[in-house]
């Protein structure tokens, strides 16, 4: 339990640390936009999402094995009727370049990819950075529109940024980091 | 027979069907033997044919037929354990096995020689699988249609391509019109 739960006065999603669950409102906004297909490749930051995703009988949930492998399934998924969504880490976006480069942007398709931000603030393992010093240059090279949550709040941004892909029809990447999903216990 | 002669005995099978096919030289020549609103024809991305095809065969009722290549399933290998546990009923797998990269020259793969594409399908989860030779690729696929089961159907068949042009229409164009398609 967080030392704020404990407190008068304190309950609500006000307070940093106090658990707003950012995992369910992910998934509602998901289903409430009509998202039904979701892909993912596990992050120990995602762990509690995807697992809200599974559970959710509005959303098929498909785990791929890579994560361009996921973007082909959600490119189909869309041209048969659903809309998609892919849960992923920011260390494969140079795997899914091509994808996005070639199939995602060149067929002019829409894409939300709920990316964990590894290797940011908050981040234990040093490795981690070493991606994360390339992921804003990577989809800005790509003109991929890319938002980062860093704050609890920021989640609030998350319906508009679902509407706003389907409504331009091209990948958008949420990069989601350490202190959004509130740490790692305080390392 | 080669690809293209393939292409072209099982055309009239594929002409009702929902197609999603293999970059390169598959989609210039089943383009240039019978274009149909209802082919999706990839232009890039090597190796994705199986998940977009295994997508759509999950988002709809359709059937779907992809045609891929021994190369780009071994370059997307981690699509069969996908296909094994996910693929619907409406979904046929065709790889065309000619034992090469065909559309950059004829190179060899593995596929041609000690890797075996169908054991692997097996191996990965999918039960109704199924090899053939070139001349009965016609006949596996009408039952293929007809077995209420997703199938992997590998196909045997001798390296070598057609020429064909070069597929000029716009990509949005080619979705757009297989969107109507599948949705018609
Ligand atoms: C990422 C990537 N690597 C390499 C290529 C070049 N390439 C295009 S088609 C192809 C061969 C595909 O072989 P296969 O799937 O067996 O089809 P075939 O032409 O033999 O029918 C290759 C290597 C590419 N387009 N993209
Ligand atoms: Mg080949």
């Amino acid at each position: 339990m967080e030392l704020n739960e404990l407190l008068p006065g304190t309950a609500g999603a006000s307070l940093k640390g106090t658990p707003m669950n950012i995992d369910k409102k992910i998934a509602d906004d998901f289903v409430a936009n009509g998202v039904s297909f979701v892909t993912t490749v596990p992050c120990k930051q995602l762990a509690g999402v995807i697992e809200e995703v599974d559970k959710r009988d509005d959303i098929f949930h498909i785990p791929s094995n890579k994560e361009d492998e996921g973007m082909g399934l959600c490119a189909g998924a869309w041209m048969g009727g659903k809309r998609p969504a892919i849960i992923m880490q920011n260390t494969a976006i140079g795997v899914t370049l091509n994808t996005l480069a070639t199939l995602i942007q060149y067929y002019r398709m829409p894409l939300p990819m709920l990316i964990s931000y590894r290797g940011e603030l908050r981040e234990p393992v040093a490795c981690q950075v070493e991606m994360a010093v390339h992921t804003k240059a990577l989809l800005a090279q790509l003109n991929i529109p890319t938002y980062h949550f860093h704050w609890q709040k920021d989640v609030e941004e998350f319906d508009n940024i679902l509407k706003y892909t389907f409504m331009c029809n091209k990948p958008v990447a949420i990069l989601t980091d350490a202190n959004f999903w509130g740490g790692y216990g305080d390392q | 027979m080669i690809r293209s002669e393939i292409l072209k005995d099982i055309a009239p099978i594929l002409r009702d069907q929902l197609v999603v096919c293999n970059i390169g030289i598959p989609s210039q020549e089943l383009h240039a033997i019978d274009d149909q609103p209802s082919n999706f024809y990839m232009l890039g991305t090597m190796g994705l044919a199986s998940s977009i095809g295994l997508g759509l065969a999950l988002a709809q009722p359709k059937p779907v037929i992809v045609i891929d290549g021994d190369g780009s399933v071994l370059t997307n290998l981690g699509t069969l354990p996908t296909i094994g546990n996910n693929a619907p009923p409406n979904y046929i797998l065709v790889i065309i096995d000619n034992g090469s990269y065909g559309s950059t020259g004829d190179q060899p793969t593995y596929a041609g020689q000690k890797t075996d594409l169908a054991g692997m399908a097996r191996a990965a989860g999918c039960d109704r699988v199924v090899e053939v030779q070139d001349v009965d690729t016609g006949k596996a696929l009408k039952e293929a249609l007809a077995a209420g089961e997703a199938t992997v159907l590998v196909v045997k068949c001798q390296s070598g391509n057609a020429k064909m042009p070069v597929i000029t229409m716009d990509p949005v164009v080619i979705r757009d019109r297989f969107m109507k398609a599948v949705a018609g």
